[in-house]
């Protein structure tokens, strides 16, 4: 029998701000990079298994939707990691800067969740520049 | 004002016994979500230079990749804290999504069950390639 009991105000109530999305976005990501523990799991046990296992793993991880997959379990784990540094640090306490409740101000968490999302994007094409690169150039 | 010494605030001394209210334990699951989390902080990044490195590498590059002790270590406590960790965060998005009590209930059970065999499966496998060494091919 489901709990009937109201929730919570609806988000739609709330005008969207870097640190929903960040929020929002450490809970997908976090989803979404658990199916990529199955995907590790999937991974080292064909490694354990066979070559032939290994080639069939290797073959997923090689095609387009592997691929794309795996670009965007890469921007995943870098968003989930920056955002979650992030977190260990306000957990502490620190990074909220002065206590504004005023309007005219842009609390410093703002360009700080913005630093963290870019910082991902950036990080993830740079992983991916190196990684394409390596394939391309042959040597290093 | 105090019903008994070191009192703080209205709480009963049998609140103070019994604890945590509806959250029913104390900090111990945010803790360990923390704790996991620091640790994948440097395994998750040396992950990604060790895939990164094997990239396009031929079965017996990456039996021999992972048999290397070091390697073979770190996925090891990859593969635990990994599990672990995101079993502490579907709790939670299974706690704040599932509002039917049996089915939460279920969920929860086999996300512990679900977590415990993905992990112990990576380390078995984990195992099983730097003990055989590389014989496989």
């Amino acid at each position: 029998m489901p709990n009937t009991r109201p929730l919570s105000p609806h988000l739609g109530i709330y005008r969207w701000r870097i640190n929903m999305l960040q929020s929002t976005l450490h809970r997908l990501t976090g989803l979404f990079l658990c199916l990529g523990a199955l995907l590790v799991a999937w991974g080292l046990i064909a490694a354990a298994t066979s070559s032939a296992a290994w080639d069939t793993f290797a073959g997923f991880c090689g095609s387009l939707g592997g691929e794309i997959l795996l670009f965007l379990w890469t921007w995943a784990l870098l968003f989930h990691l920056c955002n979650g540094i992030q977190h260990l640090v306000r957990d502490m306490g620190k990074g909220f800067g002065p206590p504004r409740r005023d309007r005219r101000f842009t609390p410093s968490y703002w360009p700080a969740g913005w630093f963290v999302l870019g910082l991902s994007v950036v990080l993830t094409v740079l992983v991916w520049g190196l990684l394409i690169a390596r394939m391309t150039g042959g040597a290093a | 004002m105090s019903a008994y010494p070191g009192q703080q605030g209205l709480r009963t001394p049998l609140k103070v016994a019994r604890g945590n209210g509806s959250s029913k334990t104390g900090v111990h699951h945010w803790w360990l979500q923390r704790v996991t989390a620091v640790a994948l902080i440097p395994l998750s990044i040396w992950f990604l230079f060790l895939v990164g490195g094997l990239l396009h590498a031929g079965y017996p590059m990456v039996l021999a990749a992972i048999a290397q002790p070091v390697h073979a270590i770190f996925l090891i406590v990859l593969s635990a804290c990994l599990f672990w960790h995101g079993a502490l965060g579907l709790q939670v998005i299974i706690e704040d999504y599932v509002h039917t009590r049996w089915l939460e209930l279920t969920l929860e059970v086999a996300l512990r069950f679900g977590a415990t065999l993905g992990a112990l499966a990576c380390v078995m496998a984990v195992l099983s390639v730097w003990l055989t060494g590389t014989s496989y091919y």
